[in-house]
């Protein structure tokens, strides 16, 4: 079966974020870039269907400025076999993405779609779901196992009181939680094979779908600071301090 | 202007969380509807209609909404959803596995997990791991929202006397179905509502050794929690993460244990009252963010502890 795969670009988690002064939204000139994590245990998770039989074929698709093709490439490289990029330099919201991967699903016809279940720069967690709705096709999000069994799916989901399975039929959705796997890095072999893997670059109006904005962003700000209180010698004065200081016990 | 704000319950009770969506709603302004999506949940129901403010109650009792499973909810919550102008849920993994769904059958943008309310049309959220706050305007016709609850002090769960009504929508699913659940079982309060949270890190060392902090959370009726590193090692199970993409707390007291303060770690709890950390390592970040912090060794300091509480 073939396994689509959604990919975004991201700051990279190690990177300090800063606020722009004028607070207009974050400082991301000259700033590491990186695959979002959640993609790249959904790459990987296509990679060990693709592993263990159950996928033939796995496309990577992302959407973003020309330089997104490297987090494709790095896809390529992790065992993907061929990449789309949708290039596009303006900022999208959730719903424009999945209306985009509506129409790469439509015409790749995939029986598995798998996401990451949210960015580390928006933190939405919705793009998913969304693409869910729009192709009338179940989800099974936050995964932490995936079991493909025939032309189902059950999908063990981190919830809040514990774990819950869910048996979807295919094709179907799945965005991933940080349990699922652990990501492998790519060989230098791999990532020069990976250069030689197609990769499609295509615009959101070959696609036939309109770049809309319904969110407007007032302003960003930094968080308030918490400063770093003082410290204590002994559990006793940690004890007496939270009684008769904080009065939190 | 009329909100509509969906239940967090398990069928059987409402889920406090409501309450501080609720809240939220108060503070958009316009009448508040509660809808209650279960089966045999009349006991959700009337718990609903006596939250402070609610105007009324609309039960979606059926099988189908049983395990509210998003397919079935998305569907429920937009065609019910679609004439009001705001929808808002808790942003618990029920709310957020549904209301992209139903943002998306509105054909509609979604704001996720506001901290707080600007106006009617403008939220306040956390972005980056909670490194930025956004604040978002949204000229959608109808407003899809989920609810941090920390950023909303719940409003009372009694006073109100809400005319309860049923809907005879059904949404079954031909697509999905429930198969299991392993929930957690505790005798100790949730995470998310607890006063008091005692969280254990990776210098915790494995998973026996977190008895220590239940002795501590039993004597104060704190709920116990873990840094993802904790989790990852599989020293105690998903449900205790907070965090970035675990659960936010924000009680009055957050006892760090063994726990070095990763930026995600601190995205899930900095919004704590009063801040404890204990570590070996006076370097440890988690220090810079600690009202009171102890360096020692927290196999020494939590027996400690224990006794002198």
């Amino acid at each position: 079966m073939k396994v689509l795969v959604a990919v975004k670009r991201v700051i990279d988690y190690n990177v300090k974020v800063r606020v722009k002064p004028d607070n207009s939204d974050v400082d991301l000139n000259n700033v590491k870039m990186a695959m979002n994590p959640f993609c790249e245990i959904a790459v990987e998770e296509a990679v060990r269907l693709k592993e263990k039989g159950v996928a033939t074929e796995i496309v990577v698709v992302s959407i973003g400025p020309k330089v997104a093709q490297e987090q494709i490439r790095t896809s390529l490289a992790l065992g993907a076999d061929r990449g789309i990029l949708i290039e596009t330099d303006e900022k999208l919201e959730s719903l424009t993405v999945a209306k985009l991967l509506k129409a790469v699903v439509e015409k790749e016809q995939p029986q598995l779609v798998v996401l990451g279940k949210q960015s580390i720069d928006s933190d939405n967690n919705q793009t998913g779901q969304m693409l869910g709705a729009l192709t009338g096709l179940p989800q099974g999000t936050f995964a932490s196992e995936v079991v493909v069994d025939g032309d189902k799916v059950n999908v063990t989901r981190e919830v809040d009181a514990g774990l819950r399975t869910v048996g979807l039929s295919l094709p179907a959705i799945v965005t991933t939680d940080l349990r699922l796997n652990e990501p492998r890095y790519a060989s230098l072999p791999n990532i020069m094979k990976a250069k030689r893997k197609p990769l499609e670059v295509v615009s959101p109006a070959d696609l036939g779908v309109e770049i809309k904005s319904t969110q407007t962003v007032v302003k960003v700000t930094p968080p308030a600071e918490r400063s770093a209180g003082i410290k204590v010698a002994d559990v006793a004065e940690l004890v007496e301090k939270l009684k008769n200081e904080a009065k939190v016990l | 202007m009329t909100i509509l704000v969906i239940a967090e319950h398990d069928n059987a009770a409402l889920n406090a969380a409501t309450l501080n969506v609720v809240a939220a709603a108060k503070q958009i302004g316009g009448d508040i509807e509660v809808l209650v999506a279960g089966e045999a949940c009349g006991a959700v129901a009337d718990a609903a209609a006596k939250i402070e403010g609610v105007s009324k109650v609309v039960v979606a009792d059926n099988a189908a909404y049983k395990y509210q499973i998003a397919e079935s909810m998305g569907d429920l919550v937009a065609e019910l959803g679609a004439g009001y102008s705001h929808i808002l849920a808790a942003a618990t993994t029920t709310g957020k596995d549904f209301m992209p769904r139903t943002a998306a059958l509105l054909d509609v943008n979604m704001i996720s997990d506001i901290v707080a309310v600007e106006s009617a049309d403008t939220f306040v959220r956390p972005i980056y791991a909670g490194n930025a706050i956004a604040t978002v305007q949204s000229s959608d016709s109808v407003k899809v929202i989920t609810v941090r609850g920390t950023g909303f002090d719940p409003v009372a769960a009694e006073g109100g006397s809400a005319a309860v009504e049923a809907t005879a929508i059904v949404k079954e699913s031909a697509i999905s179905a429930f198969i299991s659940e392993e929930l957690a079982k505790s005798d100790r309060p949730d995470l998310a509502a607890a006063e008091i949270v005692i969280s254990g890190g990776r210098g915790m060392g494995n998973g026996e050794n977190f008895e220590i902090l239940y002795k501590v959370a039993d004597k104060i009726g704190a709920a116990v929690g873990a840094s993802r590193a904790a989790v990852d090692a599989g020293f105690v199970p998903n449900d205790m993460q907070v965090g970035q993409t675990g659960k936010i707390v924000a009680p009055s007291l957050y006892i760090a244990v063994g726990i070095s303060g990763a930026i995600q770690h601190l995205a899930g709890m900095k919004e704590s009252k009063v801040i404890v950390a204990i570590n070996k390592d006076e370097e440890a970040p988690i220090f810079q963010v600690a009202d009171y912090g102890l360096v020692a060794d927290l196999f020494d300091a939590v027996p400690e502890l224990e006794k002198l509480l």
